[in-house]
């Protein structure tokens, strides 16, 4: 149908980032897996065995003969690796319940302002966004601290005589996921709602129903989907968390993310904290199905 | 009806006061006499002088500005042609795997991609440093500026690519005299996105970066973990002052384009 | 009338312009064309007609080069148009969203394709005015699409297409997008158009009134099939089925077993107790042959005694009126349960007209008014 020049055009377009993603996405995971199932070695790389590709096909063969399962079994019997893997799913768990816990009312608001407030509001959502994770990290460092703006203000309040300690807690860890996903809760939510229809309330109002009554009736089941997808928005980055922990949490928060980056660069055991990579990735596929699923089904559900 | 109810007028004061009180109390302490972070001592700029005369900030912000533009200009190429090849690239094999490849990175831990882009370094024996900080930026970038292209291109007309075809442009032709003239707003916006995802990525420079390559966000990190500092304070207050002044000006000039475009059709309505 | 002189499709030395042969388009398992046939003249104004999914947009993207078929041949002039790219035949689309280029002015626009070709740049010019003194846009030339009404949207449109001077110009449903005062004003303008630049038409639409009224032929297909083509009159007045009696206008379907009556005649008994339906059908019918007799409303007359001079009269009640303002429509049933329309021109003021609800009227017809459909 189309030229040679054309087709030609058309291959490299699609070879171009292909094989970008093939060598620096793709290859990279192999490499991960390969050093997951390699030893520990006092060397540089510190792991064995390397493939020398001057030993040829029995080289090879020698290499997948050394290969083994054996720090998948070491994270399985270090209780370590076992709390850190739940206690990672708990906070996630937890902070995205308490995001949502905040979102909602914001999303709600956002929805029932007046129209010319709108766009405005939006964009004060959206704004923290672009503003540096680490510093908006950062910024309740000074918040939670022992002489911590928030203990002056509850001391000042009354509400307590000693200070709290907060920072290097697990709730500093809440506080810190709340505040840097809650644009990701808020934004699905309130798009969904944005959508809905007011005649809906009103014709429940006119069927009988009381404000609060049309508000559970209608629009939570109506807004499920927006709810749903910042969720899994919220909670997939969180199990991975590593900046939070490290920054507001205390030593004995255990967060994968953390306990990778430690394997990594304090104790230099490649091959565990590639195994503790693996085991992360194969603990996320489940919820990003799931999300694919919810996303495919809201994209199915407008056509 | 649109309202404002009690209800909703406390929960947005509420929410946005959270969104935006640590950023000003922030803020506010970047210009305190006292090196106590807490304990307000009277107005002064000094941290910000400081912060001036630090070469090692001031070498950091510059490797983080080189990055940034290399890696977000490649990951706009790379991430609009991988935009394209989804939206409108028919069948060819191994679609599914390139798909899953353009979305894997967007929900990947970062601490995965991070470490295993390491491990592909050293096993191939490249040294690291800016170059390597900048292919790592790249491939996750890329994915993000295609979600942003892409989600353009699904809803562009396709018939107005035919129009071009069918009037006889080649296809090259009418994806640079058609297609990119009216996916520049995306095409731009996606860039905007990479150059902010690199400027602010800790973990995946932290693992590409090497000794010879420090980023101001490495910088920021190493010093952060010993404690709040007012020269961190001035220097989060730049950076939310850069950001606030490009989003503002970004969004006054789009809403000014919509308002334009909405009276020039009233125009012709009553012509 | 030039229509009534001008039928190519009649002369046998007339060659065709375009040739579909045996043409299949399959989408996967869809098959969108289905072993099509079908030859269009040199300056026809071509209407394909049917409803949405029967395949004419698809035969429309193979002409334009965005579809090819799974199986056939497609000539223009005599050459096999598959291995043409788009850009480099000469047919030429408007398409139904317009599809003008929303970030060039309405004077780039129509120098788009214009520019793609090797005019001069004073050529280019001179083309662009000339279009656009034919669409009467020349004040909006550097306005955009977004800044122009949706008929000027439409008129750019056109102008673009017609621009390069096609062999051949396609029309996807080009007035779908127009209230309907504007769209039977464009209509005349097409035909106008058309007729001044002598360029050949195929224009897709799913009206049948739009396809009445600017074609020279209707194609009025179904499920990738042409059904008929023919002139507008004969579609109307003969269909070939039931399909397309019902598809075009609005039509009363009788069925019954045909019987021999003499003179060419057929009688149908349709109903018992009811005298047979005298009626002239095309060609041979055998005796006993199950047919479905179809009349237009317009052609029943409606009046309150026997019309003895007519072959065919019933009686029945009035079930219904329809008032529409020029015309009226009488929905009158009969004892055997049958419902039959019956159309009649107000040419005097409601307050004379002679029948209402529930009276007694008598239904007549000629022995060819109707016809009888064996498929």
């Amino acid at each position: 149908m189309t030229g040679w020049g054309d087709r030609l055009r058309g291959r490299i377009v699609v070879a171009v980032p292909y094989l970008w993603l093939m060598l620096l996405f793709m290859v990279p995971f192999g490499i991960v897996l390969k050093i997951s199932l390699s030893d520990y070695a006092v060397s540089i790389p510190p792991y064995t065995p390397t493939l020398d590709p001057s030993a040829g096909w029995s080289g090879f063969q020698d290499f997948l003969g050394e290969l083994d399962f054996e720090n998948f079994v070491w994270l399985t019997q270090d209780a370590l690796y076992w709390k850190a893997y739940l206690s990672s799913l708990k906070i996630a768990v937890i902070s995205t319940a308490l995001t949502l816990l905040v979102g909602y009312p914001i999303a709600y608001g956002m929805a029932n302002a007046p129209d010319e407030w709108r766009p405005t509001l939006m964009m004060l959502v959206i704004l923290p966004f672009w503003t540096s994770f680490l510093i908006r990290v950062y910024a309740w460092m000074g918040i939670l601290s022992q002489e911590g703006f928030l203990n002056q203000f509850l001391m000042w309040t009354g509400l307590t005589a000693e200070p709290l300690t907060i920072l290097n807690t697990n709730t500093a860890v809440y506080i810190g996921i709340v505040y840097t996903y809650l644009p990701f809760m808020i934004l699905p939510i309130y798009a969904t709602l944005e959508k809905l229809d007011a005649s809906l309330l009103e014709a429940a109002a006119d069927l009988g129903c009381t404000r609060v009554q049309a508000f559970w009736l209608v629009t939570a089941p109506l807004s499920k989907s927006g709810v749903i997808a910042g969720c899994f928005l919220v909670f997939i980055p969180a199990i991975g968390e590593f900046v939070i922990p490290s920054l507001l949490g205390g030593s004995r928060t255990l967060m994968i993310g953390k306990v990778l980056w430690e394997e990594f660069f304090s104790n230099r055991d490649w091959p565990v904290a590639s195994a503790v990579a693996v085991i992360l990735l194969m603990i996320l596929v489940i919820p990003i199905i799931l999300f694919q699923r919810n996303e495919q089904k809201q994209r199915e559900a407008e056509q | 009806m649109r309202r404002l109810t009690w209800f909703n007028a406390t929960s947005l004061t509420l929410g946005f006061a959270f969104l935006y009180l640590p950023m000003l109390i922030l803020i506010v302490f970047s210009f305190n006499a006292s090196k106590l972070v807490t304990v307000w001592a009277g107005f002064s700029t000094q941290w910000y002088g400081e912060l001036l005369r630090n070469e090692a900030f001031l070498d950091a912000a510059w490797v983080t500005l080189k990055v940034g533009l290399a890696s977000s200009t490649l990951a706009t190429v790379l991430g609009t042609m991988a935009a394209y090849v989804m939206v409108r690239g028919g069948r060819f094999f191994g679609r599914t795997l390139f798909s899953g490849m353009i979305y894997a990175p967007l929900v990947m831990p970062e601490v995965i991609t991070g470490l295993s882009l390491l491990l592909l370094f050293i096993s191939i024996g490249l040294d690291r440093g800016v170059f390597t900080i900048v292919l790592a930026h790249t491939t996750f970038s890329m994915c993000y500026v295609s979600v942003v292209v892409s989600s353009r291109l699904v809803s562009f007309d396709r018939s107005i690519e035919e129009a071009a075809l069918d009037l006889g442009c080649t296809p090259f032709d009418a994806f640079r005299s058609v297609t990119l003239p009216i996916i520049a707003p995306a095409v731009i916006s996606g860039w905007l996105l990479a150059f902010t995802l690199s400027l602010d990525d800790l973990v995946i420079a932290s693992f590409t970066a090497g000794p010879s390559a420090t980023t101001l966000p490495i910088k920021i990190f190493s010093s952060v973990r010993l404690g709040v500092s007012p020269e961190i304070n001035a220097l989060s207050t730049i950076m939310i002052g850069i950001v606030a002044v490009g989003v503002i000006t970004a969004s006054l000039v789009s809403k000014r384009m919509i308002a334009r475009q909405a009276r020039d059709e009233q125009q012709a309505v009553h012509s | 009338m030039a229509q009534s002189v001008f039928a190519p499709w009649a002369d046998p030395n007339e060659k065709p312009l375009i040739q579909f042969r045996n043409v299949t388009k399959r989408f996967g398992d869809f098959t969108a064309i289905d072993d099509l046939t079908l030859d269009i003249f040199r300056r026809e104004f071509f209407a394909l007609l049917g409803p949405s999914g029967c395949g004419k947009t698809t035969l429309m993207r193979m002409l334009a080069g965005f579809e090819a078929p799974t199986e056939g041949t497609i000539t223009l002039d005599g050459k096999d148009i598959s291995p043409v790219p788009p850009h480099k035949r000469e047919v030429n689309m408007m398409f139904q969203s317009y599809a003008l280029f929303p970030h060039l002015t309405v004077y780039d626009n129509i120098a788009f394709g214009l520019k793609r070709s090797d005019m001069s740049r004073d050529e280019i010019a001179a083309r662009v005015e000339q279009m656009l003194k034919m669409v009467q846009l020349q004040k909006f030339a550097r306005r955009k699409p977004h800044q122009i009404s949706g008929g000027q949207r439409q008129r750019v449109a056109l102008a673009r297409s017609l621009a390069k001077a096609p062999k051949l110009l396609l029309l996807d449903e080009p007035l779908g997008a127009l209230d309907r005062k504007l769209r039977e004003e464009t209509q005349f303008e097409l035909m106008d158009i058309q007729e001044k630049t002598g360029t050949t038409f195929v224009i897709v639409t799913h009206d049948q009134e739009e396809a009445m009224t600017v074609a020279s032929r209707v194609a009025v297909m179904d499920h990738g099939k042409v059904i008929q083509v023919d002139t507008p009159d004969r579609i109307y007045e003969t269909p070939n089925c039931v399909y397309v009696a019902d598809f075009i206008g609005d039509v009363n379907l009788i069925e019954g077993n045909a019987y021999p009556a003499g003179d060419d005649r057929v009688s149908i008994e349709w109903a018992e107790g009811q005298p047979g339906i005298i009626a002239t059908p095309a060609g041979a019918v055998e005796a006993g042959a199950r047919i479905t007799f179809a009349i237009r409303p317009e052609k029943v007359a409606i009046c309150r005694d026997r019309p003895e001079d007519l072959p065919n009269a019933v009686r029945g009640r009035i079930l219904d009126i329809a008032y529409l303002g020029n015309i009226s429509t009488y929905h009158v049933a009969l004892p055997s349960g049958h419902v039959i329309k019956a159309q009649t021109a107000n040419d005097r003021r409601i307050a004379r007209r002679s029948f209402t609800w529930e009276d007694e009227v008598w239904l007549g017809w000629t022995a060819t008014a109707g016809v009888v459909l064996t498929q």
